[in-house]
């Protein structure tokens, strides 16, 4: 019984997966949050498509240099994020439309370079799944040094985010830098997002920023145990969802992801259950 | 009725010289179109004030100019004799259609963050922060309900959620955007009540209001708006039917009562479809 558990761990690269799984998960549910509270899953899912124009531009000027691909899917996520303000606000649009129009613009633009490169369908593969066991001890440090920072971040400014994501008026009427803090929260989730394209990839990105939390969500009522409670869970499913991919032969990615979801179905069943016997 | 307490409170309020409010010629543009014009008029501090007038007669934006939150286009301001607001003197409680309830945070929380603008960053609530709000959940009598979930209470004890707010912000000027819409009456009538507890610790009200008796009633004056400022007075003096005509139009039922005081019914619309930002 025990021997089920520890083998998978006598490879180093599912030692790597599952540290990886556990990071991920908790600075991905933590941001995640804010992206239920705030009603943003659509700009997280096309954030996390955005993406792609900026790995190809990557790997056609540094190659599979991992580190450098890094950078260039951060600032794709960061202009889009920025731009999708810019364009709602120019063209007079609501911003669900300027996400559609930047969204689709820019991951057109990433299939486009990307298929000028021969090849290309493996890499490509990748990048829309994740390849959570191809994780190397540079990509560890470089997701838990991020992770970090987001993590480190939320804390800091916790009070003043709930504010501007609560009430909005008060913010604006305390004189708090609204604006600022909502750049802040973009580009911590932009930061997010790069680093779950390495574990889920892009397709899959948005469950794990939504899925966590919107189970938290059924049992708790206060922000910060829905984060501590959303992260837990998150970790849970990584776990769970690496050794299921181990054991059946499943896309990791596509593991974990499913892992959530069957949490959160359980979940809900349970909170109904529990309403109605009290 | 109301007449001898409401008189001699103007008289207090005419000893503290500088008024809470000052308006002079404000004039305030919503989407291009002008939604106030000139309109100039002084808050006693400690007075309460209800704005009456029609559906899109610029009560909401009135009070969002006055919260800094809708730009002026020309005229000035005035807080407490400053031609600029100190951010936590003032306390702006939004229509109840704008906040989301089912939002993870305690009563307690949400009180909290009146006091956000004065911990400053970095920082977290000290126990003075702590202790003044769980005394303003008191003086609006929420005190056993500090940690329930915001969205589990009625619809009146959410709105003394937001009175209890200002008080621990230290406010000495509320606003209030329709604080009775989807209220029953007894809820409304928590509402009245804390009020009262607003009025004992000296704070400035201004709330845009819907039902005119209860803006003769319970307010010490009542300004009738629509887009210009038709009157600005006690309701007995303010209410008179060219004032209410001026202000309502056509969509006026006037029905004299008793005492002489006349009594309206604004026919038109659903409150919730009140001009919002």
């Amino acid at each position: 019984m025990i021997d089920v558990l520890t083998a998978p761990l006598n490879y180093a690269f599912m030692q790597r997966g599952l540290i990886a799984a556990l990071l991920v998960g908790t600075v991905c549910a933590v941001v995640g949050v804010y992206v239920v509270l705030r009603g943003m899953a659509f700009l997280g899912d096309a954030l996390a498509h955005t993406i792609l124009p900026g790995i190809a531009v990557g790997y056609l000027v540094n190659g599979a240099n991992r580190g450098a691909l890094f950078w260039w899917a951060l600032g794709a996520a960061i202009i889009s994020s920025l731009s999708i303000g810019v364009v709602s606000r120019a063209a007079r649009i609501r911003e669900d439309t300027a996400i559609g129009i930047v969204f689709a613009a820019m991951f057109a633009l990433g299939v486009a370079l990307i298929s000028t490169v021969r090849n290309s369908a493996v890499d490509l593969s990748h990048f829309l799944f994740g390849n959570i066991l191809g994780v190397s001890e540079h990509d560890l440090w470089r997701i838990a040094l991020f992770g970090t920072v987001v993590i480190a971040a939320i804390v800091l400014f916790y009070k003043e985010l709930m504010v501007v994501t609560f009430d909005p008026v008060l913010a604006a009427t305390l004189r708090l830098p609204v604006q600022a803090f909502d750049l802040l929260l973009l580009i911590l989730l932009a930061i997010a997002i790069v680093v779950a394209i390495q574990t889920v990839g892009v397709a899959l990105t948005l469950a794990v920023l939504v899925t966590p939390p919107a189970t938290a969500a059924l049992f708790t009522h206060r922000m910060h145990s829905m984060m501590i409670m959303a992260a837990l869970l998150a970790m849970l499913a990584g776990v769970v969802g690496l050794y299921a991919s181990y054991y059946f032969s499943i896309a990791s990615g596509a593991a974990i992801v499913l892992v959530s979801t069957l949490m959160f179905i359980l979940a809900w069943a349970g909170s109904r259950l529990l309403r109605r016997n009290s | 009725m109301m007449e001898p307490s409401v008189s001699v409170r103007r008289d207090v309020a005419q000893v503290a010289a500088v008024p809470a409010l000052s308006l002079h010629h404000v004039t305030v543009h919503y989407r291009q179109h002008e939604a106030l014009h000139d309109i100039s008029a002084t808050i006693n501090v400690g007075e309460q004030v209800a704005i009456v007038g029609p559906n899109g007669a610029g009560k909401s934006t009135l009070l969002k100019a006055i919260a800094g939150l809708q730009p002026v286009s020309s005229g000035t301001i005035f807080y407490f004799g400053a031609d600029r607001i100190t951010p936590n003197e003032i306390a702006y409680v939004p229509q109840r259609l704008q906040i989301d309830w089912r939002f993870p945070v305690s009563v307690i929380d949400v009180v909290l963050m009146g006091r956000v603008g004065r911990i400053g960053l970095f920082r977290r609530p000290s126990r003075h922060d702590r202790l003044l709000a769980q005394r303003a959940l008191e003086r609006v009598g929420l005190a056993a309900f500090a940690n329930r979930q915001i969205g589990q209470l009625s619809g009146g004890q959410q709105q003394r959620v937001f009175l209890a707010r200002a008080l621990a912000q230290e406010a000495r000027l509320l606003l209030m955007d329709e604080p009775l819409v989807g209220l029953d009456i007894p809820s409304q009538d928590e509402i009245f009540r804390a009020l009262v507890t607003l009025r004992q610790e000296g704070v400035t009200v201004l709330t845009a209001l819907h039902d005119l008796q209860q803006a003769a009633r319970y307010f010490d004056r009542v300004m009738l708006l629509n887009r210009t400022l038709i009157a600005f007075a006690p309701a007995r003096e303010a209410f008179t039917a060219a004032n209410l005509v001026a202000t309502y139009g056509g969509h006026l039922h006037l029905l004299s009562s008793g005492d002489g005081l006349l009594t309206v019914a604004d026919s038109c619309c659903n409150p919730s479809l009140d001009n919002t930002l």
